[in-house]
This record gives C-alpha cells, structure tokens and sequence, in this order.
C-alpha cells in the first residue's frame, strides 16, 4: 500500500459533546461524550444494541439526535430534526462514511463509483477526477479492477473501493462500520495498515467494530459502550488487554 | 347504416345479449323457434333503436321488417344485439339467422352470403359547411380536402377510389355521428354517407348543407347465411307481398323515411323479371370500384398502417415514460398536496377506460381544444399509460434499497443528482421489464384509436377483411405485423436485462 493515499487533513476532527438519541421510545444514547483527534484511529466497541451504529450515522448525519453537540471540523450539528442536505455540504466535504455492507453502486465500475463525488458533488473535471479515482485504487490495490462492476468484487475488494470512494472527497475524518466483518485474515491485515497510512497521513478514524483483534493491532484508543454511554475507554492495548 | 359510437355496447354481442322487439308479431300460436335477427341498436332511430317507453326493447323500420319476417315465416322475431362492423362475421358464425340493420348491399357482400331483394334504395349525397355548398358538389371539387364517412361501406369505397381519381383523402370513422359534428367544426371539409343518416344529422346537429344531386345509389338488404336460400325465398316473398300490400311503405313513412324515390323503386322491383338483388349488385359492383382481392394488394396499406401504429406507439411511448417519470418522482418527493394531486390523476386514468378518455380528448374537448386525432391519439394513450408507468417508477424507485440513498448523501450528492445518478439509473433496470410488457401492451391498444378516425394496423386490416369477407388471411397478416414489431422489441429488451444484470 503506497503513501499517498491521502494528503493531510488539518485540524482537530471530531468532538462529540453530551450527546442523547432516542428511536421512537427507546433512549440509544444518553449523554455520549467522545473525541478524534487528528491522526488518530478509534474503535468504538460493544455489545449489539449498546449504540455504536448510532453514534456513527448521527456523526454522519444520517440520524437526528435530541440533544447534545456534535462538530467536526468545525462544521456543527444541532439537535432535531436532519436539515436538508443543500445544509450539509460543508460537512459531507469533511466526512467520508464507509458502510459495513459497501453500499456501492451497483450499476457503476469501481472507478465510476469512486469518480461519482469529485464530479458532481466537487465539480471536477472528469479527467482530473479519473486521475484522482485511478489514483486512490492503486493506493489501496485494486486499479486492475477498476473497470468491474460491484457484483464482479471480492468482499475485500469491494470493501477497498468502498474506502477509495469515502476518500475521493478528501475528507477530514473517515467513518467505518464494522471495516473487517467480510474480510479474511490477510486482507484484515492489509486493511489495518490502510487504516494506519490514513491516520498517519493526518485524518482521524471512527471505526465501529466488534473485532477485538483488530482494534488492538491498529486502534490508538479505544471506546467502550454499553447501553448508550461509555463504559469504558482508553488507549487500545490497556482496554483490551 | 349504423355504426356503433364506442365498442362497449359491443361487448354484449359477445355475451349473446337478445332484446325484444317492440311491437309483437300478431299472435299465432308457434312451436317453430324464434327468428333470430341480428342488428345494432347503438346506430340509433331510424333503423334500430332502444324503445324509449321501454328500453329493453328495440323499435325502428328495420325492427318492422324483422317483425313483417318473421310473422310470414310463422316465427316470432327475437333481436339479437351486434356490433354494426361484426354482423356479417356474427352472421357465419351461426349467433343468428338475419342480420339487419341499414346493412348495404354490395358486391363483397353477395360473394359471401345470400343477400335479400334490396328492400330500400338509398342516395349517397354530400354534405358541407353552408360556405362551401356553392363551390362544392362533387368530389372532384375536393381534391386535397379531408372527406369523412364510415369505414368499410360503399361511401368508403367511393372515397378510396376518389382519392386515386381526384386525390381526395378519405377519413374513416366509426360511427356516423361524429363526421359530422368534425364537418361542423371544421376537421373534415366533407361527409359522404347515404341519405337517411345525412338528413338524420342535419335534424341533430345543423350547421351544414346536404347537396341535393347524390352522388350514387344503394340498396339496403337483410343477409343470411350462404345456405340459407330457402330462408331468403321465404323472406323475398314477404317483402315482395308487403310491397304490394303497402305495409312497407306504411313503415317508410311512420319512420320519416318514404319519398317518391321509394315508390318508383318499388314498382320497379315488383315489376322486374330479373330478381332486383342482382340489379343491385351490378349497379354496385359499377359504382363502388372493387379493389382486387390479394394480400399483395393489401400488403402496402398494412405496411403502411403498421408505420402509423409504430410510430403512434412510439410516441405515446415517449411521451408516457417523461410524464410517468415526472409522476413518479412526485410521488416520491413531493409535498403532500402534490403527492394527493398525482395520485388522484393515476387513479382518475387507470379507474377509467382509455376509450373513454380519447373520446373526451377528441371529442369532449373540441370546443376549447381542437386537436388533430394523430395528436389527440399520441396525447391519449401517453397519458393513459403514463399514469401505469408512473406505477411501475415509483415501486422501482422505492425497491432501491436505503442504505444506496444514504452512501449516496454522505458523498455530497443532492438530492436530485441522487435520483439522477444513482437512484434513478437502477430503478430503471428494476423497471425495464415491466416497461417492456406495457410497449407491448401499447403497441396493441394502439388499435383504439381507430374511434377518432385514425387508420392503423388493425383498423386497415378491419377493412381488409371486409373487403375480402375473411379475418383469416387478414388478420394472419396482422398477427405477423404485429409480432414483427413486438418480438425484436421483446428481445431487444431480454437482452438489454441480461446485460445489466451482468453488469
């Protein structure tokens, strides 16, 4: 995996303060305090149900929360209602979501996937963003697919496209949900030391993962949940002793 | 000559629908089965028509003479309801023994069946808007201007053969009001059509003039089936004694319809040796030029039919898929107004029969609209299978699955470019087979427009087929057009899927 992957993002990344979600009756979070930094990868752990998933769409405003703050970068989300997505702009440009099942177009190659932001949510020029797509598939080895379709991936190559697409936009903080879960171990590995070039490149990492493994190989802290608060947290290799 | 105005009355000749007739045959005591005498009662007074005292009857002249029939044949009469354009194909199937009803008689007519002494003598006569009738009087004097009359009869004929002598161009119509109400308003210049139904109208609607030269004569007849010359006998008898008794003339004149005309040609049938029928038929066969009978002789017009119904489709297609987008999208993202205000016009559409809808276009809208029936045909039937493509849009747009939109939005994409690029694009593959079966589906319901006057495959292979007095070649020729054009679409599209989908 090459170096240039990204170009460094600036800034601190996320800070979530007091944060409360509800869904419907049920109360998921109540009163989430939690912090990336620059560089840093974080694993938010727990049992299913305790609110990793939650705290990673309302991050990516994906779901409303009820009360506390949420900045990243420092874009701000209020409590209440989603806002429209012409509100969401300078946030969506600061964070790159990569979602448990891919989630790419299925009627896109992997290059037309990881093309789709830069031209029309950026405005580049198609060639600049095919240099840019073509670019990050070869950062993450899988330019010799480039012309495949989704269904035509392996789950680790999808999962890398999907990657290679969160990044085109260049965002400060990357978003992963459950990043090893069709991974095998060897492609668990190249995905670690992905995730570790990003980081060290300078953007902040929020992984929501069940794999302990991998949280201790390549988180620098590591966040416990249980029923919607912190249960405990703390530099990876001391959590998860 | 009576035409049916829409073809739902049709269906009940499908289901056998028997009415009685309004005046009873004297009673005498029968054991011998009713005679079954088929005619359509939606062309309306003076021929047949629903009794307005009781409209589970049906009264007219040629209810009378169905009557007078059945009395010399010592049967009771029973009515059986046919569309006008089927009582010669209801005829050989057996649904009854006469078939009556303003029925013409012509050349193709007797190859077919046994025909009765011609009973009445019509006059095809020319109508015009009162501004015309100085200049026009015959049909030479309407080269290039539209001329209306009903499909498939002798005024037809006449028209087709003007348009090659005087270069006329004949409008077909389904029923024998509307030619003239679009004389009235100015979509045809002329009606050509016999006398009764001419003066009929000019009483109904006004505003044109009848030239009082005709342009022809013709002769209504009762037929029956081709073996059936005993029966004929028997029927020529009757109206040859009720000739000579008066009681036809009797009819004539209680339905407005006698003249000097009539009792010439009465005494002249009663007088000829020669049986007046084939008299008739000579006279015909000179003044309606027979189109020789061949499918290579028929094969350019299909051809040409089949154009105007592919490209008809087409258009109804496009037109049906951009306003079935629009809806869709609507229904998908709309405020609550305009997602009440789409779904109403669906169930409006999709609650109501296409041919009703392109009769209120056509027809309905006249006065504010005057469209012409190529567009009102194109308009019609892409807004009737818009609101079934926006059906099939909007499931497929609500089967993407979440998760898509929500990859989508954290790209930065808006909403739009979402439905744009992404969702739109594979709610379209979802939709393409359904698309498929609904051109098809198109391609074949295409044919109703033929009741706002355009001819297309089916309509030109419905005059074929009279002309030739047998759907089985025209309509195997049909068949073949039509699975011409459907089968590579079908395909097309097959193949179109199974590229997507491997891709």
């Amino acid at each position: 995996m090459s170096d240039d992957i990204t170009r460094p993002a600036s800034g601190g990344t996320l800070r979530v303060r007091a944060l409360h979600a509800v869904r419907g009756e049920q109360t998921i979070l109540r009163g989430l305090d939690l912090d990336v930094g620059a560089g840093e990868v974080c694993a938010v752990m727990g049992v299913s149900g305790a609110g990793k998933t939650t705290v990673l769409r309302v991050v990516a405003a994906l779901q409303p929360f009820s009360s506390g703050t949420v900045e990243i970068g420092g874009v701000a989300l209020a409590p209440g209602a989603l806002p429209p997505e012409s509100k969401l702009r300078a946030l969506r440009r600061r964070v790159g979501v990569v979602f448990q099942s891919h989630a790419l177009f299925e009627h896109l190659t992997a290059l037309e996937n990881v093309m789709l932001a830069p031209i029309h949510a950026l405005g580049q020029s198609r060639d600049d963003a095919a240099a840019t797509a073509t670019r990050l598939l070869e950062s993450l080895g899988v330019s010799a697919r480039a012309n495949a379709y989704p269904h035509q991936l392996s789950g680790g190559e999808a999962q890398r496209v999907a990657i290679a697409r969160a990044l085109a936009p260049d965002p400060q903080l990357l978003l992963m949900d459950e990043p090893t879960s069709a991974l095998d171990p060897a492609r668990r590995a190249a995905l670690g030391e992905a995730v570790r070039t990003l980081a060290a490149q300078g953007r902040g990492l929020l992984l929501v993962t069940h794999d302990a493994e991998f949280a201790r190989s390549y988180a620098d802290r590591v966040v416990v949940l249980s029923q919607g608060t912190i249960a405990e947290q703390g530099a990876a290799a001391r959590v998860l002793r | 000559m009576i035409r049916t105005a829409t073809r739902l009355i049709s269906m009940a000749a499908l289901l056998g629908v028997t009415w009685s007739c309004a005046e009873p045959p004297a009673a005498t005591p029968s054991t011998a089965p009713p005679l079954r005498w088929g005619g359509d009662a939606e062309g309306g007074a003076p021929f047949v028509e629903a009794d307005p005292a009781n409209p589970a009857s049906v009264r007219g002249f040629d209810v009378e003479i169905a009557t007078m029939l059945a009395k010399g044949l010592g049967r009771e009469p029973q009515f059986v309801q046919v569309a006008w354009a089927s009582i010669e194909q209801s005829l050989a199937r057996g649904d009854f023994a006469i078939g009556m009803s303003g029925l013409e008689d012509r050349p193709a007519l007797r190859e077919r069946f046994a025909v009765s002494l011609p009973y009445y003598e019509f006059r095809e006569v020319l109508a015009v808007r009162a501004a015309d009738s100085a200049r026009v009087h015959t049909l030479a004097d309407l080269r290039g201007r539209r001329v209306a009359t009903l499909g498939a009869t002798m005024a037809w004929d006449m028209l087709l053969a003007a348009k090659r002598s005087h270069g006329v161009l004949p409008v077909s119509y389904d029923d024998d009001v509307h030619p003239y109400t679009d004389l009235v308003s100015g979509r045809v210049d002329a009606v050509l059509l016999d006398h009764v139904l001419a003066e009929r109208s000019l009483r109904r609607i006004g505003g044109f003039v009848i030239q009082p030269v005709p342009l022809a004569r013709g002769h209504y007849v009762a037929v029956l089936a081709a073996g059936d010359s005993a029966l004929r006998d028997s029927v020529n008898n009757t109206l040859r004694a009720r000739m000579r008794d008066g009681s036809l003339e009797r009819v004539f004149r209680s339905w407005n319809v006698w003249d000097a005309q009539q009792a010439e040609y009465q005494q002249q049938v009663l007088r000829d040796s020669m049986p007046r029928s084939d008299a008739a038929a000579a006279a015909a066969a000179a003044t309606s030029p027979r189109t020789p009978i061949s499918i290579a002789t028929y094969l350019p017009a299909l051809l040409r039919a089949a154009v105007v119904t592919l490209v008809l489709s087409v258009l109804a297609m496009a037109l049906a898929i951009a306003i079935g987008v629009g809806v869709a999208a609507g229904r998908v993202y709309g405020s609550r107004p305009m997602r009440l205000l789409l779904a109403a016009y669906v169930e409006l559409i999709r609650g109501t029969p296409v041919l009703l809808q392109l009769f209120v276009l056509y027809y309905g809208l006249s006065d504010v609209v005057r469209l012409p029936a190529f567009a009102a045909a194109v308009i019609g039937l892409g807004l009737n299978y818009a609101a079934y493509e926006s059906e099939i849009y909007r499931a497929a747009l609500e089967a993407i699955p979440t998760l898509q939109l929500e990859a989508a939005r954290t790209l930065g994409l808006s909403e739009f470019q979402i439905l744009r690029l992404v969702r739109g694009p594979q709610a379209l593959r979802l939709a393409l087979a359904p698309m498929t079966n609904d051109f098809v589906a198109l391609l074949k319901d295409s044919s109703l427009v033929s009741v706002i006057t355009v001819v297309e495959l089916t309509k030109q292979t419905a005059i074929y087929a009279t002309n030739v007095g047998s759907w089985a070649i025209p309509g195997a020729l049909c068949a073949i057009v039509y699975l011409a054009m459907s089968l590579p679409l079908s395909r097309m599209a097959g193949r179109l899927e199974q590229r997507w989908k491997l891709s």
